[in-house]
């Protein structure tokens, strides 16, 4: 007796967002089944990664995330250009500078940086602010006008910013990040106010603010599990790309940190911190996840090639 | 999975002897039906009724243990597809493989004893070792065998395709519950044969699913693991897919753990697999290195993948030195969520401060929750700033609270008399908070 093949018969599918112009611009989402099971859907798009660039030099960076960018790291355009060259399909602009604790700078300030590097790179640009919201809405009105027609991913959009930056997004042909802590009803509910501004939902991608591997992946990586059926169900207002800001988190982590003389029994710290950045992403993808925002090189290479495999059918 | 009392009633004797202590045979139906009591305790039940009860009574993933005493795994026994639906029960065995043809066999099980890690209080380690016949030479297989049994408490996975070979090696472990690794379409029958001698578990290796479930059937035994035979991760994702939601369906062929070998050329690669394998559904997932800083993310992942969704991991709620505080350092309160106190643990480091943290007892739920719950409140932070020894630490009387419960500040310094500062909402905000606000 020969074994019947397992499939679920989903009704729906992932909205389909399109990011950049030209040579580059690339798809993301678009499934009609779990993430990588080829045998019972369609994936047409690989995840993509991001890498960042900072509009000033990042001082904390541990030394490891500092050496691939030597030299570029007080320059926004030739570290986006290093980006490229690295790999990343996308480069995702972080306004540190607005930040009232750092430069104060004015969103016409940031406006000409992102002007700098949109004009510097083909790929298609992450727009995120500082991280304040106020000033996060004020930075993404000037910087989403300053790029319009360029089909950026701007954000973070939260409950208390969303509306200028929604219509920012929608003035100038943006999507739009919708940032919502850790819960499938808080996503979703600012995805309804989003949509309900006349925003089309693909044009959000939900932020559900990971956690690192080791520091509540487990929650993120149910939301997405969640959401994705949810998706494939028929909610439309779950039926958006996942991005993670792996990144920030990982680097954020002990384990990416820690000396060797310090943690002896964890290994080498430049393999490991490597490998935190890499699991997460990979752990991330497996739930759901598609647009992933690191910050070094290497994740690049391995994510890569992990994806080019499990992007291979499986189909039986 | 439950019978009716009725559908076990009709495989009984119906002789109502009472030998198993009831006064009817449907009244022990009924006590069966109910989980009251054992069908062990009919002695008349024919051969055939108990293994029709058995298999209809059973879990849908048979639980398969490996090894004996303290670090007896046991795998299986798994209800759902996501952790989300109620929780992964056993924890991916992770075993680490050493060759018979490798130099030192008895040092790289040296450095695979010592793959231990502790998050908080917690140990978590690797837990068992594969031996590898790549000799293809049975005496040198069991001489190898012996030597990983000698020098380490893990249970062992026995790797070879060659009775003779496995043979020699069940002669000198097979007290110990090794798994065999093991059958395929061309020696099943004289593997089944050793795992039938030893009682021990055993690996069926099928080239693809129908294979495998062909050979799960022919073999007739029970201690089973499965390996569909792929090593290519995408196809491999698809098989551990396929198994467990066959199984579910209680598809009984399939009601075993799985085995996967995470053996990619790329050393990068073969940790991805293998967290992907972590991830999705293998009972266990067999690696080469024995590098810790391939094991931590493992490890790591295992842990946060196999925590219950409904009872989250705390930490002990006492008092935690931070670098090396003095009478001047910082006092921060949180909460015993072991993912809350990691950030602000971790935040604290990072900003290089040396400080005292105190987690309040929350029940393991985080800030907001905590305060929503009830369980973060002003007495209960109080109560923590008398009795964990702080405040003989230090001679300053000042407390810093998360910013996300500034509410609690007033109520807090009127019952404490400490005075409160407010932090930052994010516990990444403490190092710039602690630079402007922490006057040396
Ligand atoms: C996961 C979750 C749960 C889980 C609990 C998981 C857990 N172990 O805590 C479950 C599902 C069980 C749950 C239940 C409830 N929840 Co809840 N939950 C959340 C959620 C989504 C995430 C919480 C979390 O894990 N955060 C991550 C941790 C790390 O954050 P944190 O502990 O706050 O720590 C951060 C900061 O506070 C700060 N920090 C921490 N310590 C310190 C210390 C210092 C000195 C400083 C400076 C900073 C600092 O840094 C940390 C990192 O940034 C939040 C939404 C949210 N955005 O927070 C709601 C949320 C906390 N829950 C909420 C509520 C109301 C509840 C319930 C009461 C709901 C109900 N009616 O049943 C129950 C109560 C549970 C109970 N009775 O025990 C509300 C609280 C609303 C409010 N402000 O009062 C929230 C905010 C959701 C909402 N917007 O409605 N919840
Ligand atoms: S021992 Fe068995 S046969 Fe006798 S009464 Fe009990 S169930 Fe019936």
């Amino acid at each position: 007796m020969a074994v019947t093949i397992a499939k679920e018969k989903w009704t729906s599918k992932v909205g389909e967002m399109e990011l950049g112009t030209g040579a580059k611009a690339i798809k993301v989402g678009g499934e009609t089944s779990l993430p990588f099971l080829h045998f019972e859907g369609e994936i047409p798009n690989r995840p993509v990664m991001a890498l960042e660039v900072w509009d000033m030099e990042p001082t904390e960076w541990p030394d490891i995330l500092k050496k691939p960018f030597d030299g570029v790291l007080a320059d926004p355009v030739a570290w986006a250009k290093k980006n490229v060259e690295y790999g990343a399909d996308l480069i995702a602009i972080r306004f540190m500078s607005a930040h009232p604790d750092f430069k104060d700078a004015s969103p016409e300030e940031c406006a000409a940086t992102a002007k700098a590097v949109a004009d510097a790179v083909d790929v298609p640009l992450v727009l995120i602010g500082c991280g304040i919201e106020e000033k996060d809405a004020a930075v993404m009105e000037k910087v989403g006008e300053a790029l319009s027609g360029k089909q950026c991913l701007i954000g973070c959009a939260t409950e208390k910013n969303y509306k200028t930056i929604t219509a920012a997004a929608m003035v100038n042909g943006h999507s739009v990040i919708a940032s919502s802590p850790l819960d499938i009803n808080l996503a979703k509910q600012l995805n309804i106010l989003m949509t309900e501004m006349n925003l089309p939902t693909n044009r959000i991608a939900i932020d559900p603010l990971v956690g690192a591997l080791g520091y509540g992946i487990e929650y993120a990586y149910s939301i997405m599990e969640r959401a994705r059926m949810g998706a494939l169900m028929g909610d439309k207002m779950l039926a958006m790309p996942v991005i993670c800001f792996v990144g920030q988190e990982a680097w954020k982590a002990k384990e990416a940190k820690s000396p060797d003389e310090e943690t002896p029994e964890w290994g080498a710290l430049d393999k490991r911190a490597i490998l935190w950045e890499v699991v997460t992403t990979t752990s991330f993808a497996l739930a759901g996840g598609s647009i992933f925002i690191l910050r070094h090189p290497e994740t690049i290479k391995h994510v890569n090639a992990h994806f080019a495999k499990v992007m291979e059918s499986n189909a039986y | 999975m439950g019978l009716t009392g009725l559908a076990i009633f009709k495989q009984l004797p119906k002789t109502n002897c009472k030998d198993c202590g009831q006064p009817t045979c449907l009244a022990f139906a009924m006590q069966l039906a109910s989980g009251k009591a054992g069908l062990d305790q009919c002695p008349h039940v024919s051969d055939a009724a108990k293994e029709a009860l058995d298999s209809a009574s059973a879990p849908p993933i048979a639980l398969v243990k490996v090894g004996k005493g303290e670090k007896e795994v046991a795998l299986g026994s798994e209800t759902v597809l996501f952790r989300h639906e109620k929780r992964f029960e056993n924890p991916t065995g992770i075993a680490v493989s050493v060759k018979d043809t490798d130099g030192d066999i008895a040092s790289k099980v040296a450095a695979i004893n010592k793959l231990v890690f502790d998050r908080v209080g917690q140990i978590h380690s690797v837990n068992l070792v594969a031996v590898v016949n790549a000799s293809g030479d049975g005496a040198k297989f069991a001489e190898a065998a012996k030597t990983v049994q000698d020098n380490t408490e893990f249970p062992l996975i026995l790797v070879s395709e060659d009775p003779a070979a496995m043979g020699s090696a069940l002669e000198v472990t097979g007290a110990n519950n090794p798994l065999i690794c093991g059958a395929n379409a061309s020696n099943l029958e004289a593997m089944v044969e050793l795992a039938k001698k030893y009682d021990a578990p055993l690996v069926v290796k099928g080239n693809g699913l129908d294979e495998l479930e062909a050979l799960v059937e022919k073999s007739g035994y029970k201690k089973l693991f499965l390996d569909s035979g792929a090593r290519e991760i995408n196809k491999a994702l698809a098989d551990q897919t396929q198994i467990r939601r066959q199984a579910l369906k209680k598809f009984r062929p399939f009601g075993y753990p799985t085995i996967a070998f995470a053996d990619n050329a790329d050393p990068v690669q073969a940790v991805v697999d293998a967290s992907v394998y972590i991830a999705k559904y293998a009972g266990i997932v067999v690696v080469d290195s024995a590098d810790p800083a391939d094991l931590l993310p493992l490890v790591t992942l295992r842990l946060n993948v196999y925590t219950d969704p409904q009872k989250p991991i705390a930490v002990e709620s006492k008092l935690y030195e931070i670098g090396t505080p003095g009478p001047d350092s910082p006092v921060f309160v949180t909460t015993n969520f072991s993912l809350t106190y990691f950030n602000v643990q971790g935040d604290v480091e990072s900003g290089r401060i040396n400080g005292y943290i105190l987690p309040v007892d929350t029940d393991g739920i985080s800030v907001m929750t905590g305060w929503a719950a009830g369980k973060f409140t002003p007495e209960k932070i109080t109560e923590m700033l008398n009795t964990s020894g702080v405040a003989e630490k230090v001679t300053h009387r000042k407390v810093i609270i998360p910013g996300g419960v500034a509410v609690l500040s007033g109520k807090l310094n009127e019952i404490s008399g400490w005075e409160v500062l407010v932090g930052p909402r994010e516990s990444g905000g403490i190092p710039s908070f602690i630079k402007q606000r922490w006057g040396a």
